[in-house]
This record gives C-alpha cells, sequence and structure tokens, in this order.
C-alpha cells in the first residue's frame, strides 16, 4: 500500500465530494485511482473526463440507470476492454501508483479479479474451477489448501466440500456464483472487481453473497457495479454515480443517499427516473 | 514479469504462430491446386479442346467437347430432377407444415440423402434407370445428380423462406390474399435471390461429381444424341484420361480439370457474392 | 371451420362470397398437397435407395451371410466374396487422413476461431470455403501427377530411412498404396473439420473466455484450458463428419491407392477401398452375385457413413445445448 497516495489525487470534476464532519471523507488510501478516463467504442464515445479513486479494503459501488457506463467503466479497471475491437481509452488508470495500461496484462489480471453478471463456471469439476487461476499462476499453499482456503472465504466450503469432484454445473445459480467468487479470490487478487453478480440470482442468494462482500472487505478492495441502489445502500461504503457517461457524484454511501448534493442524484435516487 | 509468466507468454505467442502455420497451410492447399492446373493445363486449353471429339486412342489432338456439351446436358438434367423437388418440398415445410412430424421425418430423410456417399447414389441410379432399360443414358446421370442437389437445395430453401420477416406475409395476408397466392407473390420473391444462390451452389457441388456418374452416365468418345444414350462428361473424361498410360490424355486431363474447377470456382465465388450483399444466412 | 354468418336464403352476395371462401380454401389446398407430394417424395426416394442397397445384394448375403465381412478372398472368378481387404483398405486410409488432418484442421480452427483478428478469420475462412468446393477428381489428377512422383521419390524413402524398423514403413515404395491415400484424403478432408470446428469454437460463450481472461491466463491458455474443453463434444462431431466424408470418398483415392486388395500392415503398400472397388469393377462386374456383392459393399458403406452422419449431428447439438443452458438453475 502506498501511503503516500492521498486523497488530494482524487479530484472530481463534477460538484461534490464529501462533507466535512463526517466520519470517512474520502477514502484515506486509495488503492486504485482513475484519471481523466475517457472511452470509446469506435468513434462513439461512451465515458467523459471520469475521475475517482476505489479506496484500499473498502467497498465501492457504481450505480446509475442502464447505458450510463458502469460497465464499460469497471471493466477498463482490470482491461477487459480490450477483448472488444475498436475499443479505446485515454487517460490513466492507476493501480497502487502505476498505471494498469503500461503493465502486462496478464499480470494485471491475476492482480485485479472479476466476477461476472450471469454465473459463468468452466465445465470443470468445482475444485478444478476453483484451481484453474492457482494452476497457471502458480500457488504458495498446496493447491488443495488454497482450494479449501477460497471456497470458505467464498461461504461455499461447507456446502461443497464433500462434492469438489463434482460438475460445477450441478450447483445451483446462486451457489455457481459463490464459486465463481472462490476462483476469483484464489489466486489472491488485491481488488476485485464485480459486474451486477446478483442480477441473475433469486432474493436468498443475493442475501447471501452481499454478506459475503462486506466480510471480504478485509480481504480485498471492492468495487461493484449494481442496478439496485437498496443493495448499494446495503454493502457499500463509498458509491459513485454515473449518468450517460459522466460522473455526476462520488461520496460516502450514507451521505449519497440521504443528502445527494447533486440534484440529478437525488432525482435517480428517489426514482424519478431509471 | 517473473520467469514463469515470461515462459507462459512464450507459449501464448508461440502457438499463435503454430496454429497460423496450420492455417497457412491449409489455405495453400487451394492456391498449390490452382497453380499446378494453370502451370500443367493452361497451354492445353485452346480452341481445339473445346471444339474437337476425342482422337482415337494413341492418336494426339482431339479436344472434350462431346464432354462439355455432356455435362452442360447432365446439369440440366439435375436441375430438372433436383429443383422442383427441392424448391416445392421447401415450400411446404416452410409455409404449410411448421414443426410435426411430417416436417421431422422430411427434414431427417433429407439430410441422410445428403450423407450417402455419391457412388451409393450411382447405385441406386444404376437399379432404378440402367438395369431396367439395360443400357447407360444420360437421363440416369442427371438422375443421380439431381438427387444429389435436392437435400441442399431443399434445406436452403427453406432456411430462405423461413427468414422472410413476418411483416411481409401478415402484410400480404392481411390485404386478403390466399395462402398461395402469398407465397407465389411476396414469399417467394423476397427469398428469390437466396433460393438461386442455393441452386447455384448445389449446381458447383454435382458438376463436379465423378463417382455416379461411372456407371450410369458411363462415358462416350462420340456425341451423344437425345437422353437416352450413354454421355461423356468432364469429370469422367479427367478421371479416364488421368490413369491412362498417355502423355496426350494426361495433358487434356489437367486443361479439362483447370476448365472444370474454373468453373466450379467462378460459380461459388459469385453465389457468395450475391449472398453477402443481401445479407443472409449460406448454409 | 364453421363461419358464424347467418344466410338469408337466396341472398346474392353472401353465398357468392361463400363460394369466394371455398375456392380460396381450395386452392391453398392444392397447393399444400402438391408441395407434400413434393415433400414427401425426398421420404420416399431415401426408402426407396434403402430398399434396393438391401434387395440388390440378396444373393451374396444369402450365401456369405456374415461371412462376407471376415473373408480377404476377392475371387470373382470363383465367386467368392470377402470384403475384408475392403474394410481393411477403409479404416486405414481413413485413420491416416484423420491422424494428418485434425491436428492441423484444429490447429486452423483455433487460429481462425480464437486467436486470429476478423478480417483475416473471414479472408482464410473464404479461401476455406472454396478449397470444400474442389471435386474429388481434381484431388486425384493432382494425386497422380504430383503427390505419386513426390511418395516415391522423396517421403516413402525418407520414412522408410528413419522409421523403417517399423512394419509400418516397409516394403517397396511404389508412390501408391495406403500412406498417399490417405494423405490425399486428409487434404481433402481438412476444410470439413476446419469450417465445422470454427463454428463450433465460435459457439463457445463469450464469458468463458471472459472468465479465463480475468483470472490472469494468457490468449493461449483461455483458448486451450477453457474454450476448447467447452467445445470438445462438438470438435468431436466434426471428426465424425470428416470421418464420414473421408469413407466414401471415391475418386481421388481410386486414382492412388493401388486398386489391389490387399491387406498389409504396410503403408507403403497398395491396398483397395470400399468405394474404390465399387468405382473400378461395378461395370466389369460379370453374374449376379458378383455385381450383388458390389451392391452390398455399397449398402456397408451406407450404413457406416448413416451411424457416423447420425453421431456427428448428435455432439454438435449437444455442444449448443450446453451453452445455452450454462448457468442456469
Amino acid at each position: 500500500m502506498h501511503a503516500s497516495v492521498r486523497q488530494a489525487v482524487s479530484v472530481n470534476i463534477n460538484p461534490t465530494t464529501v462533507t466535512a464532519g463526517r466520519e470517512t471523507a474520502a477514502p484515506a488510501t486509495m488503492r486504485m485511482n482513475v484519471n481523466k478516463v475517457n472511452f470509446f467504442y469506435g468513434p462513439k464515445q461512451t465515458l467523459f473526463d471520469i475521475t475517482m479513486g476505489i479506496g484500499a479494503n473498502k467497498v465501492t459501488a457504481l450505480i446509475g440507470p442502464s447505458g450510463c457506463g458502469k460497465s464499460t467503466l469497471l471493466r477498463t479497471f482490470n482491461r477487459m476492454h480490450e477483448t472488444v475491437r475498436g475499443a479505446r481509452l485515454e487517460g490513466e488508470i492507476l493501480l497502487d501508483g502505476k498505471n494498469i495500461l503500461s503493465q502486462d496484462v496478464t499480470q494485471l489480471r491475476r492482480r485485479v479479479g472479476m466476477v461476472f453478471q450471469r454465473p459463468n463456471p468452466f465445465p470443470k469439476s468445482i475444485f478444478d474451477n476453483v484451481a484453474y487461476g492457482l494452476r497457471i499462476n502458480g500457488s504458495k499453499l498446496p493447491i488443495a489448501d488454497a482450494v479449501e482456503k477460497s471456497l470458505r472465504h467464498a461461504a461455499l466450503w461447507d456446502e461443497v466440500k464433500d462434492h469438489l469432484h463434482k460438475s460445477a454445473y450441478e450447483l445451483s445459480g446462486g451457489q455457481q456464483q459463490r464459486l465463481c467468487i472462490a476462483r476469483a479470490l484464489a489466486v489472491e487478487p488485491e481488488l476485485l472487481l464485480l459486474d451486477e453478480p446478483c442480477s441473475a440470482l433469486d432474493p436468498i442468494s443475493t442475501a447471501k453473497i452481499e454478506e459475503l462482500l462486506v466480510q471480504l472487505k478485509d480481504l480485498c478492495t471492492i468495487a461493484i457495479v449494481t442496478h439496485n441502489m437498496q443493495q448499494a445502500a446495503r454493502v457499500s461504503d463509498y458509491t459513485a454515480f454515473l449518468l450517460m457517461g459522466q460522473l455526476v457524484e462520488f461520496s460516502p454511501t450514507p451521505h449519497m443517499f440521504t443528502t445527494p448534493s447533486d440534484p440529478r442524484t437525488e432525482a435517480y435516487i428517489t426514482g424519478r427516473f431509471g | 514479469m517473473n520467469a514463469r509468466l515470461r515462459w507462459r507468454k512464450f507459449v501464448s505467442g508461440f502457438m499463435l504462430s503454430v496454429t497460423g502455420a496450420c492455417a497457412a497451410v491449409a489455405v495453400s492447399v487451394l492456391f498449390f491446386i490452382l497453380g499446378y492446373l494453370v502451370y500443367h493445363g493452361g497451354s492445353s486449353v485452346n480452341w481445339a479442346f473445346f471444339t474437337k471429339l476425342p482422337t482415337p486412342v494413341g492418336e494426339s489432338g482431339g479436344g472434350m467437347a462431346n464432354a462439355i456439351v455432356g455435362t452442360a446436358k447432365l446439369l440440366s438434367l439435375a436441375v430438372l430432377v433436383g429443383v422442383p423437388i427441392g424448391f416445392f418440398g421447401a415450400i411446404y415445410l416452410a409455409e404449410f407444415s411448421g414443426n410435426g412430424i411430417i416436417a421431422f421425418v422430411v427434414r431427417y430423410a433429407a439430410d441422410l440423402l445428403n450423407g450417402v456417399p455419391s457412388i451409393v447414389i450411382g447405385i441406386f441410379a444404376y437399379t432404378m434407370l440402367v438395369l431396367p432399360f439395360k443400357h447407360f443414358s444420360a437421363i440416369a446421370g442427371g438422375f443421380a445428380l439431381g438427387l444429389m442437389m435436392v437435400p441442399i437445395t431443399l434445406r436452403s430453401a427453406e432456411d430462405f423462406l423461413r427468414a422472410v420477416p413476418r411483416a411481409l406475409r401478415e402484410g400480404a395476408m392481411a390485404l386478403g390474399a390466399s395462402k398461395t397466392r402469398t407465397i407465389a407473390t411476396v414469399i417467394v420473391p423476397a427469398a428469390y435471390r437466396g433460393i438461386m444462390t442455393a441452386i447455384l451452389l448445389a449446381l458447383a457441388r454435382v458438376a463436379g461429381e465423378t463417382a455416379p456418374l461411372l456407371f450410369t452416365a458411363f462415358s462416350n468418345r462420340f456425341w451423344s444424341h437425345g437422353w437416352n444414350e450413354p454421355i461423356a462428361s468432364l469429370p469422367v473424361m479427367i478421371f479416364t484420361y488421368a490413369i491412362a498410360p498417355y502423355d496426350d490424355w494426361h495433358r487434356q486431363a489437367w486443361a479439362a480439370g483447370l476448365v472444370l474447377l474454373g468453373l466450379i470456382l467462378i460459380v461459388n465465388i459469385f453465389a457468395r457474392a450475391i449472398l453477402s450483399r443481401g445479407g443472409t444466412i449460406l448454409r | 371451420m364453421a363461419t358464424t354468418i347467418t344466410t338469408v336464403p337466396g341472398a346474392g352476395p353472401i353465398s357468392g362470397s361463400r363460394a369466394f371462401f371455398r375456392k380460396l380454401r381450395e386452392g391453398d389446398e392444392i397447393a399444400r398437397i402438391i408441395t407434400f407430394l413434393f415433400a414427401a417424395s425426398v421420404v420416399l426416394v431415401t426408402l426407396l435407395l434403402v430398399w434396393e442397397l438391401w434387395q440388390g445384394s440378396v444373393l451374396p448375403r444369402h450365401k456369405f451371410g456374415f461371412g462376407f465381412f471376415f473373408t480377404r478372398v476377392w475371387d470373382p472368378i470363383a465367386e467368392q466374396f470377402g470384403a475384408l481387404p475392403f474394410i481393411y483398405g477403409t479404416l486405414v486410409t481413413s485413420a491416416v487422413s484423420l491422424l494428418i488432418a485434425v491436428p492441423l484442421g484444429l490447429g486452423a480452427a483455433i487460429f481462425l476461431a480464437e486467436l486470429a483478428p476478423q478480417k483475416i478469420s473471414d479472408t482464410l475462412q473464404f479461401f476455406i470455403d472454396l478449397l470444400a468446393a474442389v471435386p474429388s477428381v481434381i484431388y486425384g489428377l493432382l494425386g497422380v501427377f504430383i503427390v505419386i512422383p513426390l511418395m516415391r521419390e522423396y517421403i516413402q524413402p525418407a520414412l522408410k530411412r528413419t522409421l523403417g524398423f517399423l512394419p509400418l514403413f516397409q516394403g517397396p515404395a511404389y508412390g501408391v498404396g495406403f500412406l498417399t491415400a490417405g494423405i490425399v484424403m486428409a487434404i481433402m478432408v481438412i476444410p470439413y473439420i476446419i469450417s465445422v470446428s470454427r463454428e463450433v469454437l465460435l459457439s463457445v460463450p463469450r464469458d468463458q473466455r471472459e472468465a479465463a481472461l480475468a483470472l490472469g491466463s494468457t490468449r493461449w491458455e483461455s483458448t486451450w484450458k477453457v474454450v476448447v474443453p467447452f467445445a470438445r463434444t462438438g470438435i468431436m462431431g466434426s471428426v465424425f463428419l470428416a470421418l464420414a466424408r473421408a469413407l466414401g470418398e471415391t475418386m481421388a483415392v481410386t486414382m492412388v491407392i493401388g486398386n489391389t486388395p490387399t491387406i498389409s500392415a504396410s503403408l507403403f503398400s497398395p491396398g483397395y477401398s470400399i468405394a474404390a472397388v465399387i468405382a473400378n469393377e461395378f461395370t466389369e462386374a460379370t453374374g449376379d452375385t458378383y455385381l450383388q456383392a458390389l451392391i452390398e459393399l455399397g449398402l456397408v458403406l451406407f450404413l457406416l457413413t448413416f451411424i457416423l452422419n447420425g453421431l456427428a449431428r448428435l455432439l454438435i447439438v449437444l455442444t449448443s445445448r450446453r451453452g445455452a443452458g450454462m448457468g442456469q438453475t
């Protein structure tokens, strides 16, 4: 962790961050800094001058109506946008002070993990799914131990410990998503990205995963995209509100949801559009 | 970057080259084929080739005029057999039957027929049209080739008919047109381009078939009159000449190969060009 | 279909419209019947084909029974017919062709589907499609004049020098034979493996690949360890399809295999395949038993390709099913 990175770096262009007097202002330490990021799909620009930070060991939520660019932004954090032809990124994204765009992408993706909207386990056993990242990247612990550790972190161990060799597809949707979380956690990422992880799940599985996220904070930093505002309010410490590719407001969650600084934020939160 | 990661990236780049080489090798075969055909046969594709009949064994000179005409005749017969069955059958599948058991059986039979080796189709045509009449004929050959066209035409035409948007159909029917009239005046014209290219591609496919002709149309060193006589065809001539011991015949076999492949490739490229402009599905 | 129009007896326009509807429906009925007949003819012809193959091989079936498949002797004069040499030749050449074509074809398909930029992939696929359109007899032409001399002068001697201790590569090198036929067949079959495998690979859901990349895989790792295993049933299907085509391959094989009903461990030996013997001897067959033995071989070929094609289609459907049903509770 680079203690030299201070909140002064994360200046927002659009109004508002923090009100003085609250216990948590902008996050004390930033795991990731996004500086003036502009994003293009071919000729069309979809993100405009985004500058924000992801606080270390905190949960940061990205919210906004459909098409506002929150998933696009999230996917730049581990350079997944590069899998799409015609996608272009301008600006800087720093992970612990170093620009991720000039790093080796394979290495980056080990440090920044991702969980997708629909559970997407590999056509392998539960064990092999979690072990996949360990096998290609190398593991400090013996693989079996590392797999158990991850499954425990993902609150799935007790349910699958006697069935590790079974196909991942035999699990329910909620279990499969927790398996994907375990799979991502296995390589010990510093930052975990979740792209609407509960949108394909039932309420009970959703609740389990939300509980999980709050506990995972101690392990790694979390950034989550969600279209469900109540979920953002429940799990996150900081929330960023995006609208049409622009960052409208970025503040501590309690502040954003009770006294938002921007009228557009208030309109979205109170359901006047979205 | 540690050593392990360096190795993994190396492997990734290496495999990119290896698989790329596989693709290059596969594609280069096409150019080798064309190259050899042009090299060996180019000079022999002359006026004599197109206008003269084959000369007696051992004599040089002569051409394949009868084989060219023969292939044309056989293909016309094939179209007469294959296209109506394929086209009207496709109309039944796309417009009248839906997805019931009859449609399933018909499609299954078509797929089965498609997978039958062409020589077995030749055997079938032999038992149906050669054995009873005790002689080879253009009709038997054309029937065999037509049979091979049926599954391709049927499935492709069905796909193109189904692809016509509902809105067009409903528009016509709302104006009071009967189903038949809708099909004839709206749906078929809309699918016309795709169906034509499917027929062209099927033709290009059967134009090169040799095996089914070996004991149906057989061959003929002279002009074939009418439809009931054995008839020469380009593919069979290529086969016969290539395995014979005469250099002059070899030369002509190359020329015939060049002409045959040239025609087939031109039709293929042409058909695909039409289709891609239309932006419809290609089977 | 009952109409709910109440008719006033003798009212002109209404009875006129009833007649109109009837004619309309009848026109459609006629069209339905006619098109049905055409569609049905496909089924009839297929059934007829199987029937003719069955009936047309009655003599040897009764005379030899199942022994037909295990007898080595093919002696038309003595009227002894055994299919073993042809089955052997067909299997050996198919095996050789698959051994060459599957790695090459799969490698190329992986390149086209996963690794190559879109434009290159499309251009190369275009050429592959053209390759698939080249007729068998043209491959045969090249086989006779290019491949056979190449085999005889360079490849077979080289194999003999290096691997001659194996029975596979022993015996005189004539240029023709199982190996040559297998190589020519491999060249013919590669475009099919590439096209079908490429489609199967492209149908693997995006997020499988993305999940692998997001875990820090290299391009190759995500392809080889995730995408290809996901598509493995479909790829097997493409291999079966290619095999089915290879089995039915007649002309190119006839021109390079040597046309001798021999069973030999050596790949340099001339041999025969089912399709080749039918092609060569059908018009020369004297006597009903001879001809019908060839027809029975045709029946065997039909059954083999029927089973393989069926399996292939099943496997391909299973892969796409899996892609669609994945991740759902």
